[in-house]
């Protein structure tokens, strides 16, 4: 970076200006060069560990299990899959994994909206102390709320149940759930929701009829957020539930974990099954975001 | 929850505003507009609504995030254990043993002397790439920032398991591709090296992935903050003679300023909670010497079943992060995103 700086004499260029611009394009083509060098080392480590991820995953154990790992893939096969698709509970896992995320994540999302609703709407006493709450309980060491929930739910012999783990989840994605919701109603311009009032809606109405479709983007990106932050929760799941059958896909990828050593080929390939679902929605969040707030900035 | 719940979480509230700023003036006055005529006609009706609407999900994070907290100042005086647990009698008070036990360990003292290490390097090195890559990115051809957008937007996306995982792979002793690359440089032989027997050099790889995970974040956010810089100012000063580092001190920075301490802060908090990568990373039995804060209470609550040794070591976590949160808060005040 700052090697490339300081081959970039950039005041030189300005002296003059309206003489200055023409030679001033080709020079910064050339030091875009160097730029270009940076921008792909970065690309390369960055990208490095998911390229790894992938090849280790289809790499047939043979090869993983080499003193020289060659970089390029040179043999393909589907084998760490079927082993790792054959382990015990790798259903059950996958049924646990979706029952909490998806129960979780709607009930954040009914209790997110309304509250939503109320502090992009309305100015009360006490709208800003709970916005503040919202955003400092995100702060909080998982520990210190691991603990007395894990006695909490033993006291109530609610240990190893689904739902202890439904709530802690329900409850951890809310914040920014509200959060983000929040500002979507902000964007819904207020006259929209009066005029549906003035022809005749009750308040309800107008939300369900007006706001709501319009905070479709809004709710579907919180959602999908709300989600990934769920699939990706391994803690609470290791310690609140007992039973094999009933651990999440986190919890069970750590089973290619053993004292003897670790599968790394049926672990990679693990994670590939874990990690499929949250890029493939991340990138689908990251469009509808754009769709939402661009939308939103030709009205205004 | 663990920090991985926090990076995807808090940072997609901090784009949802931030990317609607284009629209934010009018916006701003489009509220004030039917304000200005309307609270007489809704005064009445509407007090009491705000308030139900909010009432679920203050029961709800009440139950999970207040009573929580206020549990664990409450067990950090007692002294439960395995028995109190199962028994379910109430456990003992005993003022404040815990806090002097804790105090008393030098242990404790090297956890946390060791957190605070471990949050400076990582928060220094991901706030110095990030601000870097997010420079490099304005200057680079479009094709090559689309192509590091898209590695940066894959690394974000990983989950922090399947994340760790892999850098535990790399890491492997007989068969890990750093040991076997490493080697192939003259004099260097590392093949069977344990990168874990020495804690500076395990924290090194626990550290490659916490920045890794990190980095893309925060160049996202910042370059977002620098194509706010306005072009004219940038010019204006390179007319008057400033070079790249002063254009940068003077035009540049103070225009990101508020997104970065912003960024930073939230590493700060991020980073102090770590607690999944060196977890997963050591088989989730950490051995002494890679104990940060978040896993020292939780292997003193969990393994040694001493439950109010660790809600105590909790609490003292949560102090020493009270202060940054309330700096945080502050800023998010002063920019408004609290309105």
């Amino acid at each position: 970076m700052s090697a490339a700086n300081a081959t970039a004499p950039k005041p030189d260029a300005g002296t003059e200006r309206p003489a200055a611009r023409k030679p001033f394009r080709p020079d910064r083509k050339k030091h875009r060069f160097g730029y270009d060098v940076l921008g792909l080392v970065a690309f390369a480590v960055m990208a490095f560990p998911v390229y790894w991820l992938l090849v280790s995953a289809f790499r047939p154990n043979r090869e993983i299990r080499s003193y020289d790992q060659t970089l390029w893939p040179s043999s393909f096969t589907f084998d760490n899959f079927v082993r790792a698709t054959e382990t015990r509970f790798f259903w059950t896992a996958i049924q646990s994994s979706l029952i909490i995320c998806v129960t979780s994540v709607l009930g954040a999302l009914v209790i997110g909206t309304i509250a939503a609703f109320a502090i992009g709407r309305f100015n009360f006493v006490g709208r800003r102390p709970f916005m503040m709450v919202l955003i400092l309980v995100q702060m909080l060491p998982p520990t210190a709320m691991l603990i007395p929930i894990y006695v909490q739910l033993n006291n109530l012999g609610a240990t190893n149940e689904y739902w202890g783990v439904i709530v802690v989840y329900l409850v951890s994605v809310l914040p920014f759930t509200t959060w983000m919701v929040r500002g979507f109603v902000v964007n819904v311009p207020r006259e929209l929701e009066e005029s549906a009032m003035v022809d005749g809606c009750s308040r309800m109405g107008a939300f369900r009829r007006v706001i709501l479709p319009l905070l479709a983007p809004g709710l579907a990106a919180a959602s999908i957020f709300a989600l990934i932050t769920a699939w990706n929760e391994y803690l609470f799941a290791y310690v609140l539930l007992q039973d094999n059958d009933k651990y999440t896909l986190n919890v069970w990828l750590m089973n290619f974990t053993t004292d003897r050593g670790t599968d790394y080929g049926g672990l990679m390939a693990g994670s590939v099954i874990v990690a499929v679902p949250v890029v493939i929605f991340f990138m689908l969040v990251q469009k509808k975001m754009a769709t939402g707030l661009t939308s939103g900035a030709v009205k205004g | 929850m663990s920090a991985d719940t926090a990076k995807t979480g808090v940072a997609a509230p901090e784009e949802a505003p931030r990317n609607s700023s284009g629209g934010r003036p009018g916006d701003q006055a489009r509220h004030e507009g039917p304000k200005g005529n309307g609270p007489k006609r809704r005064g009445i009706s509407a007090v009491p609504l705000p308030y139900l609407l909010i009432a679920p999900a203050i029961v709800a994070i009440g139950a999970v995030f207040a009573w929580p907290l206020v549990k664990t100042v409450i067990m950090s005086f007692q002294d439960m254990g395995r028995r109190e647990l199962w028994s379910g009698d109430s456990p003992p008070w005993v003022g404040f043993e815990q806090f002097a036990n804790i105090f008393g360990d030098s242990q404790f003292w090297a956890v946390t002397g060791r957190t605070v290490l471990f949050m400076v390097v990582c928060v220094g090195a991901t706030m110095l790439v990030g601000l870097g890559l997010a420079m490099l990115m304005q200057r680079m051809s479009t094709w090559v920032r689309l192509l590091l957008t898209g590695a940066l937007v894959a690394a974000w996306s990983m989950p922090l398991l399947v994340a760790t995982s892999v850098f535990r792979w790399f890491a492997d002793s007989d068969y890990g591709v750093a040991n076997s690359l490493l080697s192939k440089l003259p004099g260097i032989d590392l093949q069977g090296h344990n990168w874990f027997i020495n804690p500076w050099q395990g924290f090194t790889i626990i550290a490659a992935v916490v920045i890794w995970g990190a980095v893309p974040f925060v160049v996202i956010t910042l370059y977002a903050a620098l194509t706010q810089v306005p072009r004219e100012l940038v010019e204006a000063a390179q007319l008057d003679g400033a070079g790249s580092f002063g254009v940068f001190r003077h035009v540049v920075f103070p225009v990101i300023k508020p997104v970065f301490q912003m960024v930073a802060t939230l590493s700060v908090i991020w980073d102090f909670n770590i607690f999944g990568q060196v977890f997963l990373m050591r088989a989730n039995k950490p051995e002494p010497e890679y104990q940060l804060l978040g896993i020292y209470s939780f292997q003193k609550a969990f393994e040694s079943s001493s439950f109010s040794q660790g809600t105590a070591i909790a609490l003292v976590t949560v102090l020493l992060l009270a202060g940054v949160a309330v700096y945080y808060l502050r800023q998010l005040l002063k920019t408004g995103e609290v309105e």
